[in-house]
């Protein structure tokens, strides 16, 4: 499982507009349905106090351990008795937003860094892709352990260090176009015309950017909600009795030979929000830009 | 080619350098001080005192720092908090276990992955071209830790095919060893058989359209001949730069897999450690992840221009 | 028993299905080459010459497809060859080389390898025979330093000599028919010239029949007997070269012979170049193709499509010139 490959701008014509989400949707199937899945997903997230049957903590002993399609819980109950239909509902809210703080995170950070990077050039070019380089030497997987490890475990601190795993990615991105904007005819004659440095980077960097940028956050998306799965389920990231998918397959998987759901039900919820981001970025770098295709 | 590799290890220079600084600092990221974290309750001031000079934190963090990359140089990683016993010894003895994970789980992506891939590439659009496209998407979105749990429960806890957890080292008895590394390799190695598979499809459309590969049919060379012999070479060039990677980046995928089939490997050991607050540990596995992963990069390039004689080394 | 040739084309129509719909590549091809002839066949890009000597190979791409017609090579008809039978014609009887040395070799195989492939392939010998054929076949071919060339990869030879080294291979099982596709247009001048000269001496010394494809009719001046001149995928006009270039009896030709400079032109006359663009080969004009870019037309030729007839010593596809009108400026 390693991190979503980086994409390096693509060198061709420069004038890009950013072409309309909606527009790219119409004419590619893979946009679409990854941007209609990506959607429900968040209409879940945000519904989900609405649409849930119950409370996703309340415990039921009685009821507990009951298979899918019993009356009243659609995807059956925990060893608790809760209900997973609406645990996993509620888990939306949790896996969503982990990787949309930590695509955040690695937005900014990375985006500064290689904003800084290419802009400056020279030593503190050097200096701060030596940096990046010494991110990317760690495994992904490894680099967001360590740091929830010597943080300590908890959902906070699994999202900073997520973010931090994504950083490279944006940073070497963002440097890659302004590098290749800089000596650009119009960007060395707004700056002959007196423009500011922040004036030319919001009016012309901003747009150049749009493009990869989207396919990245699509893609870094993915990573960040397996990443997040990864570490609630080694017990690093949401604690019982969050209703997080990671989790559920941990406590679930040791009930695995009675009632294999428990751990299979979150399992396939976490493969559909991870697919689906992957195919909205995948598409999405197919659609922008056909020589990326891989 | 001498003086590209001299220049590939001075680069390594600084990048290695900050690795070491990152996973040195790690312990002192730790918010507070790390004694009153590895001690938790029982906190008493001899106590902290003796875990201060164990981990060397009275003196100056970058003294702390040389003293550290020192002994790790040369062979010292430090000592297990709870266990006392040598970092370094506690891996050595646990790498066999991870290696032989990792190398059946390449071994498994690979042979699923190069004849699935080439076979999607040259009868494109055919059912196994479907088939192989629906495993790479699957592959790199479901988790591998869940795979594992779908083939415990339906490999080994309702069929009984493979034994579920246990390692039996390879040279002690090869059989069972491979029996007992089957689940976890398959589920380790199934990302990996998503990503070579993908790399070798698209690489392999792309060279079969290639001038060369005209050539080679004028010739009289039949199709076997030109897919296997003058197509197979130049397409999987790019997929060794991916195993490359795959190869170095073995414990990080052993993490989750040693866990979710207790694997007595680097990978769990790093878990069981993290709950331990047994930072050393934790830190030496990382600081081995980390290299293991940048020689991985450094070979991967070198093999690269063996491979592609095109590419030269002024 | 009648005189059969050896390879004879009848009619041959060839489709490429494209994305932009299937377009007639080959359309009603009908030509013959003999025992150590040497035919040109002339046109633009997309004329359906390359196509038409894939045909021939049977190394069309995917999309592409012969629908119609049939090809004869030594009296036996190549559309029915299993793929097996035809892949041993391949290499040892008819071979090909092709425009780009720069592309057409493997760049992980060392160039005698690939070489001296063509006789692992038919003959099956040892690859250190095949090494020391592939050193003999670059002597003759002109390669300088063969012993050491041979053990190089192709990105370390230049241009020249990879083309060089594709005829040598080519050359390599001694073909009854070789098939140049614009061997010499990716190259620089001075070194087009050798290889001309090299292809042509290997026509004089071995017999071997030479189909020459280029867009360039000076090329096929200096080599050719015969010149068969493409358009749209059809053949306009056809016959002896001299013949061809001392009187084209198609205005296409004409226009091509006007756009290349001579040496006994007046200092002052201007070169003129083809009026318009090339056909665009899915959507096809009414009547004669080259009609809308044709200085000569008349009604008929956007009406009716001419065939190829005999005017004067040639074949030509020309309403214009069949009539008896002689084309000039």
């Amino acid at each position: 499982m390693s991190n979503a490959p980086a994409i390096v701008a693509a060198e061709g014509p420069i004038r890009r507009r950013p072409v309309a989400l909606l527009e790219l949707a119409r004419k590619n199937r893979g946009v679409l349905v990854g941007l209609a899945l990506v959607a429900v997903l968040f209409l879940v997230a945000l519904l989900a106090p609405v649409i849930s049957p119950h409370d996703p903590i309340a415990t039921e002993p009685d009821n507990a351990y009951l298979p899918p399609l019993s009356p009243g819980h659609a995807l059956g109950t925990d060893e608790l008795g809760r209900d997973q239909i609406s645990r996993i509902l509620w888990g939306a809210r949790i896996s969503l937003p982990v990787a949309f703080v930590a695509v955040a995170v690695g937005l900014v950070a990375g985006g500064l860094i290689g904003l800084v990077s290419g802009y400056a050039g020279g030593l503190t070019d050097l200096l701060l892709m030596r940096v990046i380089d010494a991110l990317l030497a760690f495994p992904a997987l490894i680099l967001a352990i360590a740091l929830v490890a010597a943080l300590g475990p908890s959902l906070r601190n699994a999202m900073i260090a997520i973010g931090i795993v994504a950083i490279p990615a944006y940073a070497r991105l963002v440097r890659a176009v302004v590098l290749q904007l800089k000596p650009m005819e119009f960007v060395v004659a707004t700056r002959s015309l007196g423009a500011t440095p922040v004036r030319i980077v919001l009016r012309h960097l901003i747009p150049n950017l749009m493009n990869p940028v989207l396919v990245q956050v699509s893609l870094s998306a993915g990573f960040a909600i397996l990443a997040e799965a990864v570490l609630s389920f080694l017990g690093l990231g949401a604690q019982p009795p969050t209703p997080d998918w990671g989790q559920m397959i941990t406590t679930g998987r040791t009930f695995l030979p009675n009632d294999p759901w428990l751990a299979i039900i979150p399992g396939v919820a976490i493969s559909i929000t991870v697919y689906s981001f992957n195919l909205l970025g995948d598409s999405l770098r197919d659609a922008l830009d056909p020589r990326l295709r891989r | 080619m001498t003086t590209y590799v001299l220049r590939r290890l001075v680069l390594m220079v600084p990048v290695a350098f900050l690795v070491t600084v990152g996973v040195f600092m790690l312990i002192h990221l730790t918010p507070g001080d790390p004694a009153l974290i590895i001690l938790g309750e029982d906190r008493s001031p001899q106590a902290i005192a003796q875990i201060h000079q164990e981990l060397g934190l009275d003196k100056p963090l970058y003294v702390q720092y040389v003293i550290w990359i020192d002994n790790v140089v040369h062979g010292d990683w430090g000592r297990s908090i709870t266990t006392h016993e040598p970092v370094a010894g506690a891996i050595t003895e646990r790498l066999p276990a991870t290696i032989e994970l990792g190398v059946v789980a390449l071994i498994w992506s690979l042979l699923v992955a190069i004849p699935l891939g080439t076979v999607a590439a040259v009868r494109r659009g055919s059912v196994v071209d479907k088939l192989a496209t629906g495993i790479a998407v699957a592959g790199v979105s479901v988790p591998n830790f869940f795979i594992g749990i779908v083939l415990i429960f339906v490999l080994s806890v309702s069929a009984r095919l493979f034994p579920f957890g246990g390692y039996v080292p390879f040279f002690q008895d090869p059989w069972e060893s491979l029996r007992h590394v089957a689940l976890p390799a398959i589920a380790l190695g199934t990302a990996g058989t998503a990503i070579n598979m993908r790399f070798t499809r698209s690489s392999m459309i792309e060279v079969l359209g290639l001038d060369y590969i005209r050539t080679a049919r004028a010739k009289g060379a039949s199709w076997r001949r030109v897919v296997f012999i003058h197509a197979l070479k130049n397409a999987l060039i790019p997929v060794v730069t991916i195993v490359g990677l795959q190869i170095g980046g073995i414990i990080e995928g052993a993490v989750v897999t040693e866990t979710v089939f207790t694997w007595p490997g680097v990978g769990r050991l790093a878990v069981e450690s993290i709950f331990n607050r047994d930072y050393t540990v934790v830190q030496g596995v990382v600081l081995l992840a980390a290299f293991s992963y940048m020689v991985a990069n450094l070979v991967v390039d070198l093999v690269y221009g063996w491979l592609d004689p095109r590419i030269s080394y002024a | 028993m009648a005189f059969s040739h050896l390879l004879e084309l009848e009619n041959v129509h060839t489709e490429l299905s494209l994305a932009e719909g299937t377009l007639r590549a080959v359309d009603g091809v009908s030509l013959t080459i003999d025992a150590g002839e040497t035919l040109g066949i002339v046109g633009e890009s997309g004329s359906g010459k390359s196509m038409t000597a894939l045909s021939i190979m049977r190394l069309l791409p995917r999309s592409g497809r012969i629908v119609e017609g049939s090809i004869r090579f030594k009296d036996r008809v190549l559309s029915d060859l299993s793929e097996d039978e035809m892949e041993a014609i391949r290499g040892t009887e008819m071979a090909m080389i092709f425009q780009d040395p720069m592309t057409s070799l493997n760049p992980v195989y060392r160039t005698g390898w690939q070489v001296g492939e063509p006789l692992r392939i038919h003959r099956h010998v040892r690859s250190g025979e095949a090494i020391a054929t592939a050193t003999d076949l670059f002597q003759q071919v002109g390669i300088p330093d063969a012993r050491s060339r041979v053990r190089h990869f192709p990105h370390m030879l230049s241009g020249g000599m990879r083309q060089r080294a594709m005829i040598a291979m080519g050359l390599s099982m001694s073909p009854s028919l070789l098939i140049a596709d614009e061997p010499t247009t990716a190259l620089d001048v001075t070194i087009q010239a050798q290889i001309l000269d090299l292809l042509r001496r290997l026509n004089r010394e071995y017999g071997t029949a030479t189909i020459l494809i280029t867009h360039n009719l000076g090329v096929v001046a200096g080599m050719c007997d015969r010149v068969i001149v493409m358009y749209a995928g059809r053949i306009v006009e056809q016959g002896r070269t001299e013949d061809v270039f001392s009187h084209p009896e198609h205005p296409y030709t004409w226009s091509l012979l006007r756009s290349i400079p001579r040496l006994d032109a007046e200092p002052h006359e201007p070169l003129t170049p083809i009026e318009g663009s090339p056909p665009d080969m899915v959507h096809l004009p009414a009547g004669c193709k080259f009609q809308p870019r044709c200085p000569f037309a008349v009604a008929r030729c956007s009406r009716e499509e001419p065939s190829l007839l005999q005017v004067r010593d040639q074949l030509a596809r020309c309403w214009v010139t069949q009539a008896g009108t002689e084309l000039n400026a």
